[in-house]
């Protein structure tokens, strides 16, 4: 199969990602969004890594995927605290600083 | 890593391995010209011990000493090495390709360590609020896992517990700043980026005071920040399928056009302009979020406001350094090829965000919000120095970018100082007549503001006036009347607050300034000394950013 199939699939996903991003209103939906566009650049990553014929891109895809485990730590870590402040993850209802 | 292990043909990466493999070779690494990074990293491995072995009472001594000792240690080898000529005649990229050793890199990475010292100060600060049960307190949550209000909050502050583990996020953060400005891959790039912007996460949603606002700043700092890092990484993987390497020289060899000999693997994806154009544009995204930089700033003044003030005045002047430093060698030495590009985007970013960022501040109403917008201006201003393109607009950036990040801390280090009953007072109506109640500390923020004003005889100036003079000859002239209107625009503001503290009345039910230790005053003197000091006799300093202004490639 034709691996350039494989980048319209990394974008189709990277954009449906940034596409959660912006019109979902849950935190944890929002950040699951987010995951899925660093899988988008994973899978561009190894796709180009196949049709050139170097490893750099899978490398890069562990690296990315280390990336990924370490923001969950922390992102979720910074979700629950609010959810059990706020008993809501909404991202609409963070709004104290508004202007 | 490279090609060099694999079969040129294409389908044979998983068949290569029926054959004999060949030995991976040790990498070099340079582990004396890495030090700075390593003593960094190593400190706050240690640092991470100490949180779980070091009883608690000696913890938080313990903690500030070992963090102050490891950057003033890093900023001594720092200091080495630009002295041991790896700024100039021995630059050189490190550690198989990874980082820089060069001018640039190392004048950056002494600017953030210093501006780290200062911060790592006023984070240790513990007299500005009374003592609580008996025990002293600084900035940050005695647990902040605890839910603002409940029994668990009041029973770890009954106890004195403190959260001395900012000591060894920040020492984290600061060795993903210090590589990334040095970085010379994409992957470091991204990983630097990574590194330093997670403990900068944790450590917006631990303040004392205000903690729902301190947990919102965090939440909004983390989504939006793991979004613009998505973005950049999907450039890196476009400019990876460009260029069939992450390497900056390789790139930029393949975006000039004058590649020895083609893969015929490569020559599918190579040279393709669209990879390229969409890559570089979202990496620049990242970037230019980072710098919070006009359309990518939305985030600023909320984390500014909601973040415990010694890490918002830690962000403000070591992000910015960073993230400027990573921006000029990616567009310096990455794309050079490709100025006519990203010029005509610079220029609209560099005035929408001066622009942006000194006629919304006129409508602010909190101080570190006014400072967050301030923030946004100068970040135009230090992309007019970019977009000089010239080794001038190389220096006066990283001129700028060392003047920007003392006034910064010094400025949020004075906030800290001003407080009432709830914390900090931070609204502007409590500031009023500030400077007869206490003359002292309004006349030391009078000169920060009369520095971000960029008033003759302060750093302000020197910086303002070299980043225009490298725009004006780098041919941006243009971007340079626009750059003089916003900062006439931004004056007004600085000196609204400086009327409003010594020409108004104090209110009866004002703040009181709190008398600092030692530790934030040491902060807040050397945002003083320094600021002044590059006002009166820059000319050393600006020697010292033209030296150091060459990037090795």
């Amino acid at each position: 199969m034709n691996p350039v199939n494989y980048l319209y699939l990394a974008a189709l996903l990277f954009t449906i990602g940034a596409t959660g991003v912006l019109i979902r209103r849950n935190a944890i939906v929002l950040f699951m969004c987010v995951e899925l566009m660093l899988n988008a650049c994973n899978l561009a990553f190894v796709a180009f890594s196949r049709m050139h014929g170097n490893l750099d891109g899978q490398v890069i895809a562990f690296f990315t995927m280390v990336v990924a485990a370490a923001e969950v730590v922390v992102g979720l870590a910074i979700i629950v605290s609010v959810f059990r402040a706020r008993h809501s993850a909404s991202v609409d209802d963070a709004s104290l600083m508004k202007l | 890593m490279s090609a060099t292990a694999v079969a040129p043909v294409v389908h044979t990466l998983w068949t290569t391995a029926a054959g004999p493999i060949d030995k991976i070779p040790a990498p070099h690494i340079e582990y004396t010209q890495l030090s700075p990074v390593l003593i960094v990293v190593g400190a706050a491995v240690v640092s991470v011990l100490v949180e779980a072995f070091v009883p608690r009472k000696a913890r938080h001594h313990t903690q500030v000493f070992l963090s102050v000792l490891a950057l003033v240690a890093a900023f001594a080898a720092v200091v080495g090495l630009a002295a041991g000529g790896y700024g100039s005649t021995k630059a050189h990229i490190a550690a198989m390709g990874a980082i820089a050793v060069d001018g640039p890199a190392l004048f950056l990475q002494g600017v953030i360590l210093l501006s780290a010292v200062l911060a790592v100060l006023t984070f240790a600060e513990r007299r500005l609020d009374p003592a609580d049960h008996g025990h002293r307190v600084d900035s940050f949550a005695a647990e902040a896992a605890a839910v603002p209000g409940s029994d668990q909050e009041k029973a770890a502050v009954k106890a004195g517990f403190t959260t001395t583990e900012v000591f060894p996020l920040t020492l984290f953060a600061v060795a993903g700043m210090l590589v990334f400005p040095a970085a010379n891959d994409l992957l470091t790039l991204f990983i630097a980026l990574e590194v330093f912007s997670l403990p900068l996460y944790l450590l917006c949603a631990v303040a004392r005071r205000k903690r729902l606002m301190s947990q919102e700043a965090a939440v909004k700092y983390f989504l939006l920040g793991a979004f613009s890092s998505a973005f950049l990484l999907f450039g890196i993987a476009l400019l990876y399928g460009y260029a069939g390497s992450v390497s900056y020289a390789d790139i930029a060899q393949v975006v000039s056009g004058d590649v020895p000999a083609v893969d015929p693997a490569l020559a599918q994806t190579m040279g393709n302009d669209v990879l390229l154009l969409i890559g570089f544009a979202m990496v620049l995204m990242g970037l230019l979020f980072k710098v919070g930089a006009v359309p990518f700033h939305m985030w600023t003044p909320d984390v500014y406001q909601g973040a415990p003030t010694p890490v918002t005045g830690f962000m403000a002047a070591a992000t910015k350094v960073a993230a400027f430093g990573a921006m000029l060698r990616f567009l310096y030495v990455v794309l050079p090829g490709l100025t006519w590009d990203w010029r005509p985007v610079m220029w609209g970013v560099a005035i929408v965000t001066m622009l942006g960022g000194a006629v919304v501040a006129i409508t602010q109403t909190d101080i570190k919000r006014l400072l967050a917008y301030s923030s946004i201006a100068h970040a135009g201003f230090i992309l007019a120095g970019v977009i000089a393109a010239t080794p001038t607009g190389v220096s006066s950036v990283l001129f700028y970018l060392a003047a920007y990040s003392f006034v910064t801390i010094g400025a949020f280090a004075v906030v800290t100082l001003v407080r009432d009953a709830g914390g900090e007072a931070t609204h502007l109506s409590k500031w009023a007549g500030l400077g007869r109640r206490s003359p002292l500390v309004a006349a030391v923020f009078a000169v920060f503001l009369l520095a971000f004003a960029g008033i003759p005889l302060t750093s302000g100036f020197s910086g303002k006036f070299a980043v225009f003079k490298a725009a004006a000859d780098g041919g941006a002239g243009a971007l340079v009347v626009v750059g003089v209107i916003s900062s006439a625009v931004a004056a007004f503001f600085y000196i609204r607050v400086i009327v409003l503290m010594f020409f108004s009345e104090p209110k009866a039910d004002g703040p009181t300034v709190a008398v600092p230790s030692g530790l934030t005053s040491v902060a807040i003197t050397a945002g003083v000394v320094v600021t002044l000091a590059l006002g009166f006799a820059p000319q050393y300093f600006l020697d010292l950013a033209s030296q150091a202004s060459v990037f090795v490639r």
